[in-house]
């Protein structure tokens, strides 16, 4: 596959200091806290580029995409989109946005409501974005079809979402992200409920529609294996920051953070040797995001942690190599 | 028949059907395998072909719209599937194996604290008092990982990762000599997942326990697999020991389940399987895979036998 550099394009998405705090709130007591699930994130995305966000579970990977998807208000910070700032839409921009960025969620059985047909599914957005003419919106139904590999359309029109595969239920999901054409696609774990025999279908797709219409992809996952064959770049996300960024190939091959090593080393590929040695895993687990710990986030379990530095200052982005950010004080420039 | 030495379970044509409105459902069809002491066998499997319902058949832990379970079972020498139920749940269930069964983690009593939780099976099926039985628990957590003080805590108060541990630990007080895992790590983050692996690893070690893994993540598989079995619908179509099987599958289904297996450290383009398993309400006659399958002939209409090469077995006529 592919991963094209090539001279600069235009920035589609840029992500400024965002932070997204949910608040806690006890009855009786009012605020008690507030869960900093997206804590500082920065980056930009050029039009075609796409990248792949990893980080365990909680880490503020879905709170991250569904901020820069409009359905969450950040706590301060921009997310701007084609030159649009989202916190200055008006409603009825903001709605005109929602169609220029297609959501394909983890589980795609709750994805699709159950008691809609597939034609109804996918007509749905096309009526709420005004296509009139019923001929019309049949027509782009069936392209739409045509693109994910469901044929002949008649024989999943009329079906229930219950009356599918698994993969093929992520595949409407997918058609329906793609009807509006979108120029962005977030695609949030899109594999993970799918068994491995479907798995590499759907990402292949997904990667095939990509290089076709240059959409700008950004693919969730906590599944490392699956990211070279499809992402140009990788963020690695931990306790709601953004800790590594950088190209894939570089970033598998020399990973810097001492979190991106743990997660490359707790990776397998199928192999019976594996059975005769343990593996080296970081001890405890990640932190609360309601206190989560002082300087770098990571300090508590990593065993390069240099007490008086790590422990009391948060470490900023250090770029160690050209294009290859990490926020760890190990990279301190001397 | 009776186990040969150094056998702990010979399982012979073991069968699990489900009555429904539509028709039989039969999800476990004539399972064969075998398992030595201190072993682990891993099977492997796509979502619905009859794994969960393997684990159910094993530990007789049958839904109510059973329509046919047969088999023999033969654990330590004995065919467990001759006794009564009374005393299948005295001698065999938690004594001679137990089950830590799918989404273990999220079944445990909310409103128990978990060491209370964890003993339970030792008070009921080892006749020890409370304070012999905390001992024990004691001695478990230490094994899985699980800080001691824990045990005052409740199932809420814990991670999924220490949740899980905890149910480990609740398989293995009864000191059983097999413990059947239904997809252990599946629901874990990749960490978590790793500790996990190395729980196991560690038990098998130290404690001699043999394992039965059912999952259907054959990268986290190989981490504990002495030895791998295939399944597809409802059957199981490959055996051998990993050593073999990982690095050069015998039956195309288990071929191009291994193609699809994204890897990290190679530049495999993973490919994928066309079509989806069949019904197992109404399973082809012969080879189940036929329609999938890029090498099928003529003979594959017919139902192929269990073929024997060497330490490994395999289900398909290409091997006869
Ligand atoms: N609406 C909400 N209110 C309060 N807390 C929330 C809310 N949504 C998410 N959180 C919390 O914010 C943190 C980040 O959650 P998020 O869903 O973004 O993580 P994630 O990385 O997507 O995890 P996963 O891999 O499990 O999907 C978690 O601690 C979560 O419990
Ligand atoms: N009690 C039941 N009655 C009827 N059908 C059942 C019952 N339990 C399971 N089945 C069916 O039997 C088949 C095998 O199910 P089983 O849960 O054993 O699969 P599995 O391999 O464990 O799948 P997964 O990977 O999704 O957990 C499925 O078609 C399932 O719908
Ligand atoms: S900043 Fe310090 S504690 Fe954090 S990852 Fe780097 S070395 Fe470890
Ligand atoms: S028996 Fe025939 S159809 Fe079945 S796996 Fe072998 S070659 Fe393919
Ligand atoms: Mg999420
Ligand atoms: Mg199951």
């Amino acid at each position: 596959m592919t991963l094209k550099t090539e001279e600069p394009r235009e920035i589609l998405l840029s992500i400024r200091d965002l932070h997204v705090w949910y608040e806690l709130r006890r009855f009786g007591f009012g605020r008690v806290g507030s869960v900093k699930a997206v804590d500082g994130v920065s980056f930009e995305l050029a039009e075609g580029e796409t990248v792949a966000v990893v980080g365990e579970s909680g880490c503020g990977k879905s709170s991250l995409m569904k901020t820069i998807l409009g359905l969450n208000i950040p706590t301060s910070g921009d997310v701007v989109f084609d030159g649009k700032n989202l916190s200055q839409l008006n409603n009825k921009d903001m709605r005109s946005y929602r169609f220029e960025v297609g959501y394909v969620q983890q589980d795609p059985y709750s994805a699709l409501p159950p008691f809609m047909n597939i034609e109804q599914i996918l007509e749905e957005p096309l009526i709420i974005s005004g296509v009139k003419n019923k001929a019309e919106r049949l027509d782009r139904i069936r392209k739409v079809m045509g693109e994910v590999k469901l044929h002949p359309p008649e024989d999943f029109l009329t079906k229930f979402p219950h009356m599918l595969s698994g993969g093929q239920q992520q595949r409407i999901v997918i058609a329906r992200a793609m009807i509006l054409e979108p120029k962005l696609i977030v695609a949030d774990e899109p594999v993970s409920m799918l068994d491995a025999s479907v798995r590499v279908e759907i990402l292949k797709l997904l990667h095939a529609l990509q290089e076709k219409y240059n959409l700008t992809v950004i693919y969730i996952t906590h599944d490392l294996s699956t990211v070279k064959y499809f992402s140009a770049r990788i963020f690695v996300m931990y306790a709601g920051n953004l800790i590594e960024k950088g190209e894939t190939r570089r970033l598998l091959e020399n990973p810097l953070h001492p979190y991106t090593m743990a997660l490359l080393a707790a990776t397998s590929d199928p192999d019976a040797r594996n059975a005769d040695s343990f593996k080296e895993v970081p001890p405890g687990e990640p932190p609360s995001l309601v206190n989560p710990p002082k300087g770098c986030r990571f300090h508590p379990r990593c065993s390069h942690s240099m007490p008086g530095l790590c422990d009391e200052k948060f470490p900023p982005d250090f770029e160690p190599e050209p294009e290859h950010f990490v926020a760890c004080w190990l990279y301190q420039p001397k | 028949m009776n186990n040969t030495p150094g056998e702990l379970l010979r399982i012979k044509n073991l069968v699990l059907h489900f009555k429904t409105t539509f028709g039989v459902v039969q999800a476990v069809d004539g399972v064969d395998f075998e398992l030595h002491t201190n072993r682990a066998v891993v099977i492997l499997g796509e979502s619905g072909c009859g794994k969960t319902s393997l684990s159910k058949a094993l530990l007789r832990l049958l839904p109510r719209n059973v329509e046919k379970y047969s088999g023999e079972v033969f654990l330590q020498g004995t065919d467990v599937m001759m006794l009564d139920d009374e005393e299948y749940r005295q001698n065999v269930r938690w004594v001679g194996m137990s089950l830590v069964p799918q989404a273990a983690m999220n079944a445990l009593n909310p409103v128990l604290k978990v060491g209370d939780q964890v003993s339970e099976p030792v008070m009921i099926h080892l006749g020890l008092s409370k304070a012999e039985s905390l001992h024990l628990v004691h001695k478990m957590f230490q094994h899985v990982g699980v800080p001691l003080d824990f045990v005052e805590r409740y199932p809420f108060e814990l991670s999924g990762g220490m949740r899980q541990r905890v149910a480990l630990a609740m398989a293995l007080v009864t000191s059983p000599s097999l413990i059947v895992l239904d997809e252990p790590t599946s629901a874990l983050d990749l960490l978590t997942q790793a500790n996990i692996m190395n729980v196991l690893k560690r038990i098998k070690h130290e404690l001699g326990t043999s394992f039965i893994l059912i999952t259907h993540d054959i990268a986290t598989s190989s981490e504990l697999a002495d030895e791998v079995a295939i399944m597809y619908a409802g059957q199981i179509v490959e055996t051998g020991h990993a050593k073999d099987f990982f690095p050069a599958p015998l039956h195309p289904y288990s071929q191009m389940l291994m193609a699809s297996v994204p890897r990290l450290r190679s530049e495999s383009d993973p490919m994928f399987i066309t079509g989806q398993p069949p019904s197992l309400m109404n399973p082809p006659k012969g080879c189940r895979f036929a329609a999938r399958c890029p090498f099928r002939f003529e003979k594959c209409s017919e139902e192929p036998p269990m073929f024997e090469k060497g330490n490994r077995k395999v289900k398909c006529w290409l091997h006869a």
